[in-house]
């Protein structure tokens, strides 16, 4: 990801960014590396939640070793620019699993990006995301999954789920397959769309004040992207966060 | 208690109802019936404030204040409850968090103290318990995955918790069989007869009104009410049909 000069809009993978709030932090700090040893198992978690106005690109290299595991949990809620990338190779036997929550509003500009690259036979991954846009915030998943000639048996999915509290506000979903082997199973499937206004009627009429309401539906709408963060402390501070941050949205 | 005065409304620019008047005192139960399109669901709702039911003429007063200058939720906070014919599925929240959000909303709303969560599931599941629902199905969604009569019969523990002054029951009947009926039923009288309540039951059939006897009934057709009687009006309904008893 890291170059020397700013990348532009033209770059697919920059398609829907913010150039003008990365320029502020161009170049951006080499990619954090992430190898999982054979057999190994290990759980890592990033709240980005950069100060209002401020940019953050945070890159992952992860590479899982044969009968390795890696599960990532992130949330993405602050800044001008919070953009979290992260390119895996998964190697025989071994798995890479992504939660991850976008909460947006503002004129904020979010992005998760994902490239798993599944080079050898009977690898498993899968990316879970959920984000609830607001205002004129901009979130977008970008999410490739390239199946290696090799790489036979290869079971892999994508959700994606956005919601727009806003007119203004935009959701960009890409999912992206590139499989050269030719036993794969590769499921992805994404949504965008508003809160139930049945549902938001149903509370009203029980008493439910509009902006508790809301915060209840959209607390439900990203449950259990958390629900597997082993750390108690970690899964309760993510899922803080992440309601202290819708309830400056409804 | 409810006051309604030549009430008139649209939805999506069609008249529904035209020129409503109805007046429910405190200690009554009232019977709404009426045949298919009279406009019965749609007063409850507009009673209710759902969005695009637009009010085009007349009141509604609710215990001295215009109910149609308040929003659902303060409507709800005044003591008026809502029972659909069709509840609402809600994937992800469960029963308890709804009904304590909703209770707890009211309270704040009157200036009242919030309920404890233990103060709270005590009260949940009194009431559950009043309509035979296992609090196992509190924990669950809203409505979601329930039968039709476990739909209704939730509602009538939404009811009992929320202890409203006015129920507006629309078709809580429909979709039920007969031991559900009379459950409901009983939890209707055990929850609303009390004299300073009222209730409004919106209904197709008379068989309701074997287990909850209304002291008025009144006949809907085409956005009017054009006939008023004791419970024998509803026997006559049943034996005439509508046809007959609206033309006369």
């Amino acid at each position: 990801m890291n170059a020397l000069t700013l990348p532009t809009r033209k770059a697919e993978e920059w398609r829907y960014s913010d150039i003008d709030a990365l320029a502020t932090i161009w170049p951006t700090p080499a990619p954090s590396r992430i190898d999982v040893a054979e057999g190994d198992s290990v759980r890592h978690h990033l709240l980005q939640d950069v100060g209002e106005g401020a940019a953050a690109v945070h890159d992952y290299v992860i590479t899982i070793a044969d009968g390795a595991r890696c599960d990532f949990h992130v949330l993405n809620i602050g800044g001008k620019l919070g953009r979290v990338t992260f390119t895996v190779t998964i190697g025989s036997n071994a798995h890479f699993e992504l939660n991850g929550a976008i909460i947006g509003g503002g004129d904020q500009t979010l992005e998760i990006i994902t490239s798993v690259t599944h080079e050898k036979p009977d690898s498993t991954s899968g990316q879970t995301i959920r984000s609830i846009l607001g205002q004129r915030a901009t979130g977008s998943y970008l999410g490739s999954i390239n199946v290696a000639r090799d790489a036979q048996r290869t079971d892999a999915f994508q959700s994606i789920k956005a919601m727009l509290l806003d007119r203004t506000a935009t959701a960009n979903a890409k999912p992206e397959l590139e499989i050269f082997a030719d036993d794969v199973k590769c499921a992805h499937g994404a949504t965008v769309g508003e809160l139930d206004k049945a549902a938001l009627f149903y509370m009203a009429s029980r008493g439910m004040d509009p902006a508790t309401a809301k915060t209840l539906l959209l607390k439900a709408f990203v449950a259990g992207v958390f629900d597997d963060v082993a750390d108690e402390a970690v899964k309760d501070a993510l899922e803080a966060a992440a309601l202290a941050k819708l309830e400056t949205l409804v | 208690m409810l006051t309604i005065d030549t009430l008139t409304n649209e939805i999506d620019g069609k008249a529904i109802l035209k020129g409503l008047s109805l007046t429910i005192n405190a200690g009554e139960i009232h019977a709404i019936m009426g045949p298919n399109g009279a406009g019965k669901s749609t007063l409850a709702y507009t009673l209710g404030g759902r969005p695009n039911y637009e009010v085009t003429g007349g009141t509604a007063t609710f215990e001295g204040a215009d109910l149609f200058d308040m929003e659902p939720h303060e409507r709800a906070a005044a003591g008026l409850f809502l029972g659909f014919q069709y509840p609402v599925e809600i994937p992800g929240v469960s029963n308890l968090q709804f009904l304590r959000e909703s209770l707890n909303s009211q309270r704040r709303a009157r200036g009242q103290k919030e309920l404890s969560g233990g103060e709270f599931i005590k009260l949940a599941k009194e009431k559950a318990g009043l309509l035979g629902l296992d609090m196992e199905m509190l924990k669950r969604p809203v409505n979601v995955g329930f039968s039709g009569g476990e739909k209704k019969r939730a509602e009538m523990v939404q009811m009992g918790i929320l202890d409203p002054k006015l129920a507006i029951l629309d078709e809580t009947d429909s979709g039920l069989d007969i031991d559900a009926l009379k459950i409901v039923g009983a939890g209707i009288n055990a929850i609303m007869r009390k004299p300073d309540k009222a209730v409004l039951l919106i209904t197709h059939y008379q068989r309701l009104l074997d287990y909850v006897k209304p002291d008025f009934v009144h006949v809907l057709a085409a956005g009017r009410i054009v006939k008023s009687g004791g419970p024998e009006l509803a026997l006559e309904l049943e034996r005439e049909g509508y046809a007959e008893v609206v033309a006369a």
